[in-house]
């Protein structure tokens, strides 16, 4: 975390840099199945992140000695594009990125009936394609989604949101600048019910600050649980829309 | 209506007993183990939009020979799972040496899942007057979850396209279906099918499929 400068302010007329007030998400953006060759997929926009979760399996586990015997073994590569931040990231795996794919994987793993699969695999691939503080949320957020798009028998959604401190003040789903120059970001993963399953911290905060902290993640989380939901359903009936009109036609050309 | 779009962890009723296929008990309560359509009758069932085939005993599919060993053929059956076919399951008696000869890598089977176990191993038989290699027709694939809107209730949608089709057609519970008649049969119910795989979800689905059917024979004559 840097140092809180003096000459940097967080807030102006008691709203924030980009205009959110301190309990505000981002604008979130879901769409599910978006690639064709994935069993599930999603596209997730939470403020300036842009991430693509893709889901395959369950598959046969390759290398053979990974398999389990008793359940599936589950996957989640986390990665960033080069071109994700504003000075090239080198490509490839990182202490970062393994950091992420396995909490992130250990977020997920509690709610997938890994049971129901023995000796496969189910993986998860997160490609960051714009990075904006809060790569980790989104990308849980998108896997999630493209899960159980992928027709994976799960206990119930994971929805992920960061809370922060800057400025003395705490924040909900703390920007870049946020992130950057703040003195605490903490994201978590829960379930709708309310069990956590990540719950990460960086910088310093108060055992107060913490509860309170945790109190806002959780409400953002159940926001974009509504979101999740919405974009699920909203396929659907997409799809039913989509061939109701062409109904139309073959009635039309019988008029005729 | 008794249906309805649900995602993982909605809950579907407060009577346990309800729990069906697709759902989950927790503390008395039924839940969504799925993202699909929850069908509320007796029981609840949830119907998946997507996944993949998991085999169990008395499946019949239709399988495609991947390898052959020592005394076994090892089938792929559009599954995480390869499926095993010993020798002696085969209708005749088989030296090990013949195996390639009689079934080779490439060629399409029509059979039935005999036994899985708990680490599924998947075996299977060809010990049926039903079963046996398919010689002549095409083999398509659609997504398992589809298969029961193919076969209709009871049959309906299935033994409609046989009649109207003029073809021969067998859905394997694998999501493989082996279709055999003249070559514009064969397209004509290759269109069908991939019909009923896009609308599969939809209400109305079999009278959409007839009309569907009149005006393409109408084209045809």
């Amino acid at each position: 975390m840097g140092e809180n400068d003096a000459n940097i302010t967080f807030f102006k007329d008691g709203l924030r840099l980009d205009g959110r007030r301190a309990d505000e998400l981002r604008p979130l953006k879901i769409e599910v199945g978006i690639l064709a060759r994935a069993d599930g997929s999603c596209y997730i926009e939470m403020g300036g992140n842009k991430v693509i979760a893709a889901v395959y399996g369950p598959r046969e586990v390759h290398p053979r000695h990974l398999q389990e015997v008793t359940r599936a073994i589950v996957r989640y590569r986390y990665n960033m594009a080069s071109f994700s931040v504003e000075e090239r990231k080198r490509p490839g795996p990182d202490r970062r990125s393994y950091e992420l794919s396995k909490v992130s994987r250990e977020a997920l793993e509690p709610v997938i009936l890994t049971s129901y699969f023995p000796r496969s695999v189910i993986d998860v691939f997160v490609e960051v394609l714009q990075a904006d503080a809060g790569t980790r949320t989104a990308g849980i957020n998108a896997a999630s989604v493209a899960l159980a798009d992928a027709g994976i028998p799960m206990k119930s959604m994971i929805s992920s949101c960061a809370a922060g401190k800057v400025g003395g003040q705490l924040v909900l789903d703390p920007m870049k600048e946020e992130d950057n120059y703040g003195e605490a970001d903490m994201p978590i993963a829960m379930t709708p019910d309310g069990r956590i399953t990540l719950l990460q911290m960086d910088g310093h905060m108060t055992r107060e600050e913490l509860k309170t902290a945790l109190d806002m993640a959780m409400g953002g989380c159940r926001q974009v649980y509504e979101v999740q939901r919405k974009a699920l359903i909203d396929k659907y009936n997409q799809m039913e829309a989509e061939i109701i009109p062409d109904q139309e036609q073959p009635q039309e050309a019988e008029v005729l | 209506m008794d249906r309805m779009v649900v995602i993982p962890g909605d809950l579907l009723s407060k009577e346990a007993k309800r729990s069906g296929e697709g759902t989950f008990v927790k503390d008395g309560m039924v839940y969504s183990l799925l993202y699909g359509l929850a069908n509320f009758k007796d029981k609840i069932n949830v119907i998946p939009l997507a996944g993949k085939y998991v085999p169990s005993s008395g499946d019949s599919i239709i399988g495609v020979v991947k390898d052959v060993t020592f005394s076994n053929w090892i089938i792929d059956i559009n599954s995480p799972y390869d499926g095993l076919l010993h020798v002696s399951e085969y209708p005749k008696r088989i030296e090990s040496d013949e195996m390639s000869k009689v079934l080779r890598i490439g060629t399409s089977i029509m059979t039935r899942v005999k036994d899985v176990d708990s680490t599924m191993k998947v075996e299977l038989t060809l010990n049926d007057r039903k079963l046996g290699v398919l010689k002549t027709g095409r083999v398509i694939e659609i997504s398992h979850t589809r298969v029961p809107r193919l076969i209709g209730k009871g049959g309906s949608m299935i033994s409609m396209l046989k009649r109207e089709l003029n073809c021969n057609i067998f859905v394997g519970q694998n999501g493989r279906i082996w279709i055999n008649g003249s070559a514009e049969d064969m397209d004509l119910a290759l269109k069908i099918i991939l019909l009923i795989e896009k609308e599969a979800h939809t209400s109305g689905l079999t009278d959409r499929v007839i009309d569907y059917l009149k005006q393409e024979k109408r084209a045809r004559s």
